[in-house]
């Protein structure tokens, strides 16, 4: 059966998803946010590791240090997230075992993000 | 009419690992994929840490126990190492983005910055973490 299209418009209905541009920017948008926030975060580990739990909840529950925390997880999955996506795109050409293993790095990503985001807020917030 | 003989000759391939030499720049791209990754592991370490707040006393000096047994430290000093190796091979990917100094000179020399960063950063946030009790 022939086809009505044109060859342009076959052309432009190849080639890249034009997503791509996206996504190497929000990589590295992260990565410049990241570079002060880690560097928070070596410290902030610093500080937790010479407390007991209610030192912890006290010194998150201040609204900087839970703020930087919170930032610092959200930004970290977000760009965890970009980077392995990267890697399987790189190394996996399989379709199915490509397609299963960019779906469990956007779940293990939105899932353990959340779950830190939410655990942090609801100790800082609580009161406890 | 003579059968014709098919040679299905090997398509040619485009130049592997195994065949380059070992060079710095090479090394330290290779090791900012594998940093990354095993911080992907030290992100999943911080949201069982985040978890484990929120548990409460126990659930929170059982993580602490973990991460505080030799392994835990290990672990832990590893993750440092990759952390810092990261972030400054980060900033050197983020100048080349900006469009400075990917010329093979500068290139090289900022290898041996960023993996003389990661080293000395990390050797001194664990003197400084058993100076402060962290440890």
């Amino acid at each position: 059966m022939s086809s009505f299209r044109t060859p342009l418009s076959r052309a432009k209905g190849l080639g890249s998803a034009k997503h791509g541009v996206g996504h190497w920017i929000g990589e590295r948008v992260s990565a410049a946010a990241l570079i002060p926030l880690t560097l928070w975060a070596v410290y902030a580990v610093i500080r937790l590791a010479a407390l007991d739990y209610y030192g912890a909840v006290a010194w998150i529950s201040t609204p900087l240090n839970m703020t930087l925390m919170v930032l610092t997880l959200a930004f970290s999955f977000w760009h965890m997230h970009a980077g392995l996506r990267v890697v399987v795109e790189d190394y996996i050409h399989k379709t199915l075992s490509k397609t299963a293993l960019l779906l469990l790095n956007f779940f293990v990503c939105g899932l353990a993000g959340a779950l830190a985001v939410f655990s942090v807020l609801k100790v800082a917030l609580g009161g406890a | 009419m003579a059968e014709v003989t098919r040679v299905v000759r090997e398509r040619p391939t485009s130049p592997h690992t195994t065949i380059w030499r070992w060079h710095l720049t090479m090394a330290t791209s290779i090791l900012h994929r594998i940093t990354g990754v095993a911080l992907y592991g030290g992100a999943l370490i911080a949201a069982a840490w985040a978890l484990s707040l929120a548990g409460g006393p126990e659930t929170y000096a059982a993580f602490k126990g973990v991460m505080g047994s030799l392994l835990g430290k290990l672990a832990l000093f590893g993750l440092t190492l990759a952390g810092f190796y990261h972030l400054g091979n980060g900033v050197r990917h983020l100048t080349w983005d900006l469009g400075h100094g990917f010329d093979l000179k500068s290139a090289n020399a900022s290898a041996v910055g960023v993996i003389a960063f990661a080293v000395a950063a990390t050797l001194a946030v664990w003197v400084i973490a058993g100076m402060t009790g962290a440890l």
